[in-house]
């Protein structure tokens, strides 16, 4: 279906029209990727200060594994970041 | 108000990442700026220790100056790095992953650095080279210390899991450590300093671009002073992700030598 659009739009669209396309594209996909690590990153933070809060002396160990989580959290996003520059520039 | 606008030209991204080479040219060993700031931080590096081990050599016990910098670094990462993650077993993993801890913060940091601003990490060879550096390590690591089958089988079949499930889990998990891993450590670190290198230009061709006679000048303030703070995040940023690499790497090392943590 999207492929027989784009076959479609590639026939009669001038070339700008495709770029405008990609933009978009790029732009909605990035936002897109960036939901879910949102979330995500939120949702470990707040536990961790919970975590903190509530044995202030385990602070130390819980602020290494936060930064754990955060890291495997935000690749996603990173990759949607890659991604809406290989569509934007490449 | 249009030649405002039409002074705001955004250079395109070749133009922000690409740099012309100046030894070497059109061969595969081309050397740029890049290369270049990547030498340059291996040898900051190398000059730091090699000044604060001199310092400590002399029996210079309270540390002053380079040795303040270099032994909180060491002692940060055997505190909060290594014996948070690999326990006492990975001390001997300290220099490795001291070197790695400040080689990627020199070469991140060089972004805010007036007269050089550009991180090497914003090129991806520097990041893909060390974690598949790491990859390597990890995966040799984890044969010695468990043998060939033995690595194998503790990455691949993770106790508890129902007997149902273990072909699924079994193929996630060989993906998402011999792929996914050095991936995603590679990218993460890239995009990061990407990203950043790209939210500072943005800011400086604003704040480049509102520099004019025009009566638009008295919103010039407020693209600079993003700018200035931005560069302090930046900073933030520069440190985390070498602390986050490093701390993966030790992870990925403790991991593969002892399973059942």
């Amino acid at each position: 279906m999207l492929s027989l659009i784009g076959h479609f739009f590639a026939q009669t669209a001038p070339d700008e029209f495709l770029d405008g396309l990609s933009a978009i594209g790029a732009g909605i996909g990035y936002g897109a990727a960036a939901i879910g690590p949102g979330i995500g990153i939120g949702i470990v933070v707040g536990n961790a200060i919970t975590a903190m809060a509530r044995q202030p002396e385990s602070a130390g160990m819980v602020r290494t594994t936060m930064f754990l989580g955060i890291a495997f959290t935000e690749a996603l996003a990173l990759i949607g970041f890659v991604v809406f520059i290989l569509i934007k520039f490449a | 108000m249009t030649p405002v606008l039409g002074a705001l030209h955004f250079p395109p991204i070749e133009e922000l990442v690409e740099w012309p080479g100046i030894f070497l040219k059109d061969t595969p060993f081309e050397v740029n700026k890049v290369v270049l700031l990547m030498w340059a931080g291996a040898i900051i590096v190398f000059g730091l220790f090699w000044a604060a081990g001199r310092a400590a050599s002399s029996g210079n016990l309270v540390p002053t100056g380079i040795q303040t910098v270099v032994e909180g670094g060491i002692d940060f990462v055997r505190n909060d790095i290594i014996l948070q993650t690999m326990g006492p077993a990975g001390l001997p993993w300290t220099p490795f992953l001291v070197t790695i801890f400040f080689y990627v913060f020199i070469t991140n940091i060089f972004e805010v650095i007036p007269f050089v601003q550009f991180p090497v990490n914003a090129r991806m060879a520097l990041p893909l080279f060390m974690s598949l550096l790491v990859w390597v390590i990890f995966n040799y690591m984890g044969v010695k210390a468990q043998g060939f089958g033995g690595y194998f089988k503790s990455m691949l079949l993770p106790p508890g899991v129902p007997k149902a499930l273990l072909p699924l889990v079994a193929l996630i998990e060989f993906i998402s450590t011999i792929f996914v891993r050095p991936f995603s450590m590679a990218v993460r670190l890239f995009a990061n300093m990407l990203a950043g290198h790209l939210l500072l230009v943005t800011f400086a061709v604003l704040s480049a671009a509102l520099f004019t006679k025009s009566a638009l000048a008295v919103i010039l303030p407020l693209p600079f002073a993003m700018l200035i703070l931005l560069t302090g995040f930046e900073i933030l940023v520069a440190i985390l992700q070498a602390f986050i690499f490093t701390i993966l790497t030790a992870v990925y090392i403790g991991g593969a030598m002892h399973p059942e943590h």
